[in-house]
């Protein structure tokens, strides 16, 4: 039994905006019959926590090299291009 | 869904058709809506504008209209609360995901958070309106706060 998936969900301070996104795609990927946990940091902590990722969403800039596949995205706030966002975090947890 | 937003929005704090120079105005405007009404602290309004000049929250929605959601840290909180502004000429924001590209922005939402993940609600429901091209395009047309809990609720019908 492998553990579940973790995606580490980044915004400028953690308050608002990555808990928007991270709620989104626990619904998106629940829908999906996929099931994660998500942990939300400030886009300045992504660097010590991404080791404890599988994948990182942010909707802000993040440091590059970390390490652990990052998608960047507004998708989850605004709704565009919302299912390429999905389909692309799909596609890195599934690897 | 709206319903989130109308629990926490300000009467005071909802200015239409609003006309300012650039971003800092309408944050500043806002906010001081907020600090009168009691909901943030008399620190907020520069907090709000130094946070979105190093964070910014443009938000491209691709049509007629983009949006800000600009906020800021807990410490300058009272209680939560919402603040809208429509502006009658689009100012530009820095795009947050890309904040070296700018955003013209028409409908703004200044936030005051108590605590970090809270007012989730809130916040999705703001999300969802901003996903709907028909309450954001009833929300820039209202011209009194009657008009603007009317297209809030135009989006709750439509959900």
């Amino acid at each position: 039994m492998v553990g579940l998936k973790r995606i580490l969900v980044a915004c400028g301070t953690a308050i608002a905006t990555s808990t928007v996104v991270a709620r989104a795609i626990e619904e998106a990927l629940k829908e999906r019959g996929i099931d994660i946990t998500t942990r939300q940091c400030k886009a300045s902590e992504v660097k010590s926590l991404a080791g404890d990722a599988d994948l990182i969403v942010t909707t802000t800039p993040v440091p590059e090299n970390l390490g652990v596949p990052v998608i960047h995205t507004l998708a989850f706030l605004t709704g565009i291009g919302k299912e390429d966002a999905i389909e692309q975090i799909v596609e890195a947890l599934s690897k | 869904m709206s319903q989130a937003i109308l629990e926490l929005l300000e009467p005071q704090g909802v200015l239409l058709s609003t006309i300012v120079a650039d971003s800092t105005e309408i944050i500043r405007l806002l906010g001081n809506e907020l600090y009168k009404t009691g909901y943030v602290k008399e620190s907020f309004v520069e907090a709000a504008i130094d946070r979105e000049s190093r964070l910014p929250t443009g938000l491209p929605l691709g049509g007629a209209f983009n949006a800000a959601i600009p906020h800021t840290d807990i410490e300058h909180v009272i209680k939560p609360g919402l603040a809208l502004a429509t502006l009658k000429n689009s100012v530009p924001f820095r795009n947050m995901a890309i904040p070296s590209e700018t955003v013209e922005v028409s409908l703004v939402f200044l936030l005051a958070l108590e605590q970090p993940k809270a007012q989730i609600e809130m916040l999705q429901a703001i999300a969802g309106v901003l996903q709907a091209p028909d309450v954001v395009s009833a929300l820039m047309k209202s011209q009194t706060f009657e008009d603007v809990v009317c297209a809030l609720n135009t989006g709750e019908k439509d959900k």
